[in-house]
């Protein structure tokens, strides 16, 4: 699949921002910044990764700068980007 | 005979007998007019000079007051002086620390802070602290405790430095000017109170020094050892701002809205009652939602307390409030009318909160309105540490307020961004959970097993009453379970509760 620069999402708070960029090497290297890193860093990344799998993304450069979103606006944020950068419309059907 | 010559033996007689001496000529008379004489006081001296004069030293403790808030300019000003001047190792007490004083990290790694006793810490400074930067813990007391442990020795003040926005040469110092150069104004003193009754030397720094006398005074003469001007003490428009600000967010003002319902149907709004809002946008809100209810149903309220806002006043000259009891200006319109309305009194932190002061305000008060960082299934709150273990918030007169009034109200909402505040077990210790009455949420309001009247009489008032367990309950299925905090071994804080007993202790967070 092929990845371009793309973004979803703001730096408000209850928000995450997305930034997805073509991998430099295989695999998904997701880098995280999250107000609330302590408690949820680790849920906020299986999160990401699980929803840009379930998109088919499986390479791809992802920066994520969390203000405390919940799974369903991060789902929302990544999903959002995956479509960005891919040009794939999940929305279609 | 009976001239005094005759009766110079008696004299000498009854001099003797009382240990004294016999009047010996005529006192010295000044002639200079007293424009001039009192224009040029012996107090009124440099920074620097004051602190030679004072006689502090190493190791010693100096205070500050902190109702500029965000705008204050004192404690830095004073401390940089001290650092240039080659003290180290003084104790730092102030009534509280805000975003503001970041330089002070500064001043403690140079050894020139080595321990702080305050009410709260935030920003950097508290970030810093949190992460170990003192080898002291710092001691965390709310303002009535803070109040007892200077009255009652615990918290000794050698040296006192407080701002005031007018002050003569002789001492007698105000949070306001009256004067027309008057560069500012914090309304209320009254944190400032009790160091300036207590401590061994009181600097009083001002931006606007007036022709004596200035009266009607805060701080009197007789407490002041040395008077400093200074170009500013504070900048006023930053006093009502950070944590009370007024608040245009439409969940706090739900919450606000929840919190007027619970009042009026408490049992407690009647006529007489008493009032009094905490920091935070939806607790200070609150008062404007009840303010229809006391028109409607034709109730006064007998005072206010605490940190008096502008709404307080508006209701105040409303004739709906009748007196306002003010230990701590919210914001300019509060401390204006203190300036010049009698109704409005200024009261220090004793007489405000101290559980040991028998007519302390809060001994009188009905409704107390709260906010909170995180409540806990048995009530305990939590205002002073983040539910990431950083501190980022202060005591205030929480503790005081919820167990010396009749009916406290924590209004919090369910979760802050991903962040829950109903919680298991509350991150720190601060308000015990058996002074704490009804939580109000978004999502429902808990009422503590404690009250089961009170539960009733908001039930019959078609209130969503809800157990607290199920406010936790619905919070963790929306966030999921968080992961346990990064916290050290080492104590960097010890909250102490009003009544001098340790209440409990923070540790540091480890990256």
């Amino acid at each position: 699949m092929e990845v371009k620069n793309a973004v979803a999402g703001t730096l408000e708070s209850g928000d995450i921002l997305i930034q997805i960029a073509p991998a430099n090497t295989a695999g998904l290297h997701i880098e995280l910044d999250s107000t609330v890193a302590y408690q949820f860093g680790k849920q906020i990344e299986a999160v990401i990764a699980e929803t840009l799998q379930n998109f088919g993304l499986t390479d791809a450069e992802v920066k994520a700068t969390d203000k405390g979103a919940l799974d369903c606006t991060i789902r929302a944020r990544v999903t959002a980007a995956a479509v960005r950068a891919t040009g794939k419309d999940v929305w279609a059907d | 005979m009976n001239s005094i010559k005759d009766r110079a033996a008696l004299i000498k007689n009854a001099a003797d007998t009382m240990g004294k001496q016999t009047f010996q000529g005529t006192a010295d008379k000044n002639n200079t007019a007293r424009t001039e004489l009192t224009a040029q006081g012996a107090k009124v001296v440099t920074l620097e000079e004051a602190i030679k004069r004072t006689g502090l030293k190493d190791g010693m403790t100096i205070s500050f007051h902190h109702h500029f808030r965000g705008g204050d300019k004192v404690i830095n000003m004073v401390v940089a002086k001290l650092a240039e001047m080659g003290f180290k190792n003084l104790h730092l007490a102030s009534s509280s620390l805000i975003d503001v004083h970041e330089p002070l990290i500064d001043h403690i790694k140079a050894g020139v802070i080595t321990k702080i006793s305050t009410s709260g810490l935030r920003g950097n400074l508290a970030k810093e602290i949190s992460h170990g930067l003192m080898e002291e813990p710092v001691v965390f007391r709310s303002h009535g405790g803070r109040g007892s442990a200077i009255a009652n020795g615990d918290l000794h003040i050698d040296v006192a430095f407080l701002g005031a926005s007018s002050a003569d040469p002789m001492g007698n110092a105000c949070g306001y000017s009256r004067s027309e150069n008057a560069k500012s104004i914090c309304g209320s003193l009254g944190y400032a109170l009790p160091d300036a009754q207590y401590a061994d030397k009181v600097v009083i720094l001002t931006d606007d020094l007036v022709a004596y006398p200035n009266t009607p005074m805060s701080i009197s003469e007789r407490n002041v050892d040395y008077v400093v001007v200074v170009d500013s003490v504070g900048d006023s428009s930053k006093i009502a701002s950070g944590a009370i600000r007024d608040t245009k967010n439409p969940r706090d003002i739900l919450l606000a809205q929840q919190a007027a319902k619970v009042i009026i149907n408490s049992g407690y709004f009647k006529q007489g009652f008493s009032i009094q809002t905490g920091s935070g946008g939806a607790s200070l809100a609150a008062v404007k939602f009840i303010r229809q209810s006391m028109i409607d149903q034709g109730i006064t309220a007998s005072f206010a307390l605490g940190g008096i806002t502008a709404h307080m006043v508006k209701m105040h000259e409303e004739g709906l409030i009748e007196r306002l009891i003010d230990v701590q200006s919210f914001d300019k319109v509060a401390a204006e009318s203190l300036k010049s309305d009698p109704m409005h009194q200024e009261v220090s932190a004793n007489e405000y909160a101290s559980y040991d002061e028998p007519g302390s305000a809060t001994h009188s008060l009905d409704i107390v309105i709260l906010s909170a960082l995180e409540v806990d299934v048995d009530f305990n709150v939590n205002v002073l540490v983040g539910s990431d273990g950083i501190i980022r918030g202060a005591i205030g007169g929480h503790p005081d307020t919820a167990a010396d009034s009749a009916l406290s109200i924590i209004v919090c909402p369910l979760l802050r961004g991903r962040i829950p505040c109903v919680v298991d077990e509350v991150t720190t210790h601060i308000t015990p959970g058996s002074t704490v009455d009804v939580v109000v949420t978004e999502y429902g309001i808990a009422v503590n097993p404690r009250r089961p009247e009170l539960a009733e009489r908001l039930k019959k008032a078609g209130l969503n009453i809800v157990e607290i367990a199920s406010l936790r309950d619905r919070a963790n299925a929306i966030i999921g379970t968080p992961a346990p905090l990064p916290f050290g071994d080492k104590v960097v804080g010890i909250v102490m509760n009003r009544d001098g007993s340790v209440m409990d202790v923070i540790k540091n967070i480890v990256d």
